[in-house]
C-alpha cells in the first residue's frame, strides 16, 4: 500500500513535451531517497491541459504541478514527497491566484467540465487492466452477457439518446438496430478511430488513457447485433495508442474477457487491429471497409448500407472511439442518467479539442449544450496577447467557421448544422483577428485536394477548381464572377459528391462566405487582406513620424528593399520588397506597419 | 506524392529477404492482408520499392497492379527511400494558425530541398504532415520520433545542428 501516489502524463502531448524522461528520473529520484514502499508512480493517459504539460498530479492531496522539467524532480521528491512541502512554484498558476491554493476541478478549466468519456484518462494506468476493473470496468459487460438479451441493449442505446460523435451524430441505438435485424453467417463490429480531422485529438487520448473501455463497448455491440469479430481501424500515426491497444487487448484476451465463452455466457468475441497508412478518407465508412479488406481506400455508394453490407459484404456497424466510450457508462447508470445531460436532441457530453489561438489548449468534455463563450472565454482562458475573437473552426476541413455573433448560441448538433458549421469530430480551432478567414478556407481545400481519392469526379477535379479560384483571390487576382463561379461550385460538390468527403468539402468556403463575405470582396475589390495575412496583398510601410533613421531594418533587409539614411527616415521599396516581415520584427520603434 | 528523387538502386539484403517471407507467410491467409503486409515490408526495408512489391505479388499471388495502387494510395507507403533523419513539419489546423507554414518554409530554404525531397547526401528528408496530435504544443515539427514543439523559425539552426 502506498501512502503517495504520483500521476504523470504519458499522452501524447506530455510525452513529446518529455514526461517520459520526467517519469524515469521521478522513479530515480523515489528510490535514492528511500520512498519506493511508500510512493508509487503511475503513468496515465491525457489530463487535458496540454499547453501546460508536462503535468503531474500527487494524489491524496491532488496537488497539480504543471511544466515541469525533469531538473525540478529532485526538488519535489525532497520537499513535497519526503517533506511534505508543496513546491509552490510549480503549482498550476490558476490555482494559486487567491492565498488558499484552490482545487484543481474549481479552477475554470476544470469547473465546467463533465467526465464521461474521458472519465478514467488521466486517472487509471491504461496498461493496467486491473485499474481498469477496479474504477468499475468490465462491470457493464458482465450485467449485459449475464442479465440482458441483445434486444434489451439496444433499447437502453435507443433510450439514451446516445449520437455518434464522430461527426454526423447518427443514432447509436438505431444504427446496431439495423444491423441486429439482418440475418448472416457472420456479423462486424469495427471502431473508427481514423481520427484525421486535423486539431482533433480526442479519441487518441481515449485510446492513450482507457483503452478497455472501446474493447468493453465493442464486445456489448457484437453481443447486441450478433457479431463475433470486432475490427479496430486507428492510425498509424498514433504509436502511443496502437502500443496500448495491443496491451489491452492481450490482458483482456488473458482475462478471459476477449475470445470464447466470455463470462460463461457462450458468447464468442475478439477484437484486431488494423493499421491505417495516413489516408484522411479512410475515416469514411465505407473506405475504412475498404481498406480494411486490403484495398484502396475508396468509399462505395450507399446504398446498400454497412448495416447490410459492410465489411466482406456482411451486416457491420461502425462507431467511432469517442460513442464506444460512452457506452458502458450507459449500460451501468442507465438510460436516464445519460439522457438528463445536454440539450432536447442530442444528449450526454462532448470532447473538444481547444487548439489554435487560445489560453488554455487542450482537451475539454463539457455537457452538450455549453455555449461557446463558455468554452472559449471561461474555460479556454481566452485569446491570448490581448487580440480579439474573431471565429472558432469547428468540424475540420468538413466544417465551418462560427463568428463571434453566435457566441451564446448552445453548441449541439442541430444548432451547428443550423448555423452552417458541423459538430465534427470535436475539433475546436479559435481564431483571431490575425487570421484571414480567407485564407483558412484555402488552407482546407488543399487539405481535401490532397485527401480527395480521385475515385468520383465532382471530388477530384471540383476541389481542384475550387482551390485555384481561391488561390486567385488571395492573389489579387479574381473577379467578381469568380465569386459566383466558387459558390456554384459548392453547391455542385455538396450535391454530386459520392462520399461525405466531397459533400461537406465547401463547408469551409460556405462558411466564412456566409459570415465574412466582406473579407472576400476587399481581396477581390479592394486587392487588401485587412488581416494582414495574405502576402501578395501585403504592403510594408514605414510610419516617417516614428522612424528614427537607426538603420537597423535596412540592415536586416534580406533584399535591400529598404533605403534611408542615418538619422533620417527611412522608405521601403515594394519592387524589391520579399514581404518577409523581418523589418518590421526588428524595429525597436514600431514604426514599420502593414496594409 | 510526386517522387522527386532519381532512383536509387535497389539493394535489399538476404536477411531482409528472409524477414519478409517471414512475415507473409504469418500473414497471408488472413482477411485483407495486404496493408499488414505492406507496412512490415516498409518497416523491414525502409521504403516500398517495385522489387519489394515484386517479392510480394510473388508469394502472395496478389497482382502486381493491386499492390501497386494500395501502395500508391496511403500517403505513408513510399516507393523512394527517405533520409537518416526525416523532418516532418506538421500543417494541421492548430499548427497551421500559429505559424508552422513559416518553419516548413525556412526548412526547405536552409535544406535546400523542397518538400517530399532527400538532401542529396541522404540525410535529411522533409515532409509536411497532417496533425500528429500534438496541438497542445503548436506549432510542432518531429525528426524522426522526436518531437520538437512551441517551435519559432529562430529554433531551427539549433535542431538541425544536433543532426549534423
Amino acid at each position: 500500500m502506498y501512502r503517495s501516489h504520483v500521476l504523470v502524463c504519458g499522452g501524447t502531448g506530455c510525452t513529446s513535451s518529455g514526461s517520459q524522461r520526467i517519469r524515469e528520473r521521478l522513479e530515480k529520484e523515489i528510490a535514492a531517497n528511500g520512498l519506493s514502499e511508500e510512493v508509487g508512480v503511475v503513468k496515465t493517459g491525457c489530463f487535458g491541459l496540454c499547453a501546460l504539460g508536462p503535468i503531474m498530479i500527487v494524489y491524496p492531496e491532488g496537488t497539480f504541478y504543471s511544466m515541469v522539467q525533469e531538473d525540478d524532480i529532485p526538488e519535489i521528491v525532497s520537499e513535497h514527497l519526503l517533506k511534505g512541502r508543496v513546491v509552490t512554484r510549480l503549482l498550476y498558476d490558476e490555482t494559486t491566484k487567491t492565498d488558499k491554493i484552490i482545487p484543481l476541478n474549481e479552477t475554470n478549466f476544470y469547473k465546467k467540465q463533465h467526465r464521461v468519456a474521458l472519465r478514467n484518462c488521466g486517472v487509471i494506468n491504461p496498461e493496467n487492466i486491473d485499474e481498469y476493473i477496479g474504477t468499475g470496468g468490465y462491470e457493464a459487460l458482465g450485467t449485459v452477457l449475464t442479465e440482458k438479451k441483445p434486444e434489451d441493449v439496444i433499447q437502453i442505446l435507443l433510450d439514451s439518446g446516445l449520437r455518434g460523435r464522430g461527426g454526423a451524430g447518427f443514432p447509436t441505438g438505431l444504427k446496431w438496430k439495423f444491423a441486429a435485424a439482418n440475418e448472416a453467417d457472420q456479423k462486424y463490429v469495427c471502431c473508427n478511430a481514423d481520427e484525421g480531422d486535423p486539431g482533433a485529438f480526442m479519441d487518441r487520448s481515449i485510446l492513450e488513457g482507457d483503452p478497455h473501455a472501446v474493447l468493453e463497448a465493442m464486445a456489448i455491440a457484437g453481443y447486441a447485433i450478433g457479431a463475433s469479430q470486432g475490427y479496430i481501424y486507428v492510425r498509424a500515426e498514433y504509436p502511443i495508442a496502437v502500443k496500448r491497444l495491443e496491451i489491452a487487448i492481450n490482458q483482456a484476451r488473458e482475462y478471459g474477457l476477449l475470445g470464447k465463452n466470455i463470462f460463461d455466457s457462450g458468447f464468442d468475441f475478439d477484437i484486431e487491429l488494423r493499421l491505417g497508412a495516413g489516408a484522411f478518407v479512410c475515416g469514411e465508412e465505407t473506405a475504412l471497409m475498404t481498406s480494411i479488406e486490403g484495398n484502396r481506400g475508396e468509399p462505395r455508394p450507399r446504398p446498400p448500407y454497412p448495416a447490410l453490407k459492410g465489411l466482406f459484404q456482411k451486416p457491420t456497424i461502425l462507431n467511432n472511439v469517442e460513442t464506444y466510450a460512452n457506452i458502458p457508462q450507459i449500460i451501468v447508470n442507465g438510460p436516464e442518467w445519460f439522457a438528463s445531460m445536454g440539450t432536447e436532441k442530442s444528449k450526454g457530453t462532448k470532447v473538444f479539442a481547444l487548439g489554435g489561438k487560445i489560453h488554455n489548449t487542450g482537451l475539454v468534455e463539457i455537457p452538450m449544450g455549453t455555449t461557446l463563450r463558455e468554452i472559449v472565454e471561461e474555460i479556454g482562458g481566452g485569446v491570448p496577447n490581448g487580440k480579439k475573437f474573431k471565429a472558432a473552426q469547428t468540424g475540420g476541413p468538413s466544417g465551418g467557421c462560427i463568428p463571434a455573433e453566435h457566441f451564446d448560441v448552445p453548441i449541439d448538433y442541430d444548432n451547428l448544422t443550423a448555423i452552417g458549421s458541423m459538430m465534427g469530430s470535436g475539433g475546436l480551432i479559435v481564431m483571431d483577428e490575425d487570421t484571414c478567414m480567407v485564407d483558412i478556407a484555402k488552407f482546407f481545400l488543399e487539405f481535401t485536394v490532397d485527401e480527395s481519392c480521385g475515385k468520383c469526379t465532382p471530388c477530384r477535379i471540383g476541389t481542384r477548381r475550387m482551390l485555384e479560384i481561391l488561390d486567385k483571390i488571395t492573389k489579387g487576382q479574381a473577379t467578381m464572377e469568380d465569386l459566383d463561379k466558387l459558390e456554384e461550385l459548392c453547391y455542385h460538390l455538396k450535391e454530386n459528391s459520392l462520399c461525405a468527403l466531397g459533400q461537406t468539402a465547401p463547408n469551409p468556403v460556405l462558411s466564412t462566405l456566409r459570415y465574412f463575405r466582406d473579407e472576400y470582396i476587399a481581396h477581390i475589390v479592394d486587392k487588401k487582406c485587412p488581416a494582414g495575412v495574405c502576402k501578395d496583398l501585403l504592403q510594408y510601410k514605414i510610419d516617417p513620424d516614428k522612424c528614427k533613421g537607426c538603420t537597423l531594418c535596412a540592415r536586416t533587409c534580406p533584399a535591400d528593399a529598404i533605403i534611408g539614411k542615418v538619422k533620417e527616415v527611412h522608405m521601403i521599396n515594394p519592387e524589391k520588397c520579399l514581404k518577409c516581415g523581418a523589418c518590421m520584427e526588428k524595429c525597436r520603434f514600431g514604426a514599420i506597419y502593414k496594409e | 506524392m510526386a517522387e522527386k528523387k532519381g532512383t536509387v538502386p535497389f539493394s535489399g539484403t538476404k536477411e531482409q529477404e528472409e524477414a519478409l517471407m517471414k512475415v507473409i507467410a504469418e500473414l497471408k491467409d488472413e482477411k485483407g492482408a495486404l496493408m499488414p503486409i505492406l507496412q512490415k515490408a516498409q518497416d523491414i526495408y525502409g521504403y516500398l520499392p517495385m522489387e519489394v512489391q515484386k517479392m510480394i505479388s510473388d508469394e502472395t499471388g496478389i497482382p502486381m497492379e493491386k499492390i501497386y495502387g494500395v501502395a500508391t494510395f496511403y500517403s505513408q507507403f513510399t516507393l523512394s527511400p527517405k533520409g537518416k533523419y526525416r523532418i516532418s513539419v506538421c500543417l494541421g489546423t492548430a499548427c497551421y494558425v500559429k505559424g508552422s507554414g513559416d518553419i516548413y518554409n525556412a526548412l526547405m530554404e536552409k535544406l535546400g530541398i523542397v518538400g517530399g525531397e532527400c538532401t542529396p547526401d541522404g540525410k535529411f528528408s522533409l515532409d509536411a504532415c497532417r496533425c500528429v496530435g500534438a496541438c497542445g504544443l503548436a506549432p510542432v515539427m518531429m525528426v524522426n520520433d522526436e518531437v520538437y514543439g512551441r517551435l519559432t523559425v529562430d529554433d531551427i539552426d539549433g535542431i538541425l545542428a544536433k543532426y549534423e
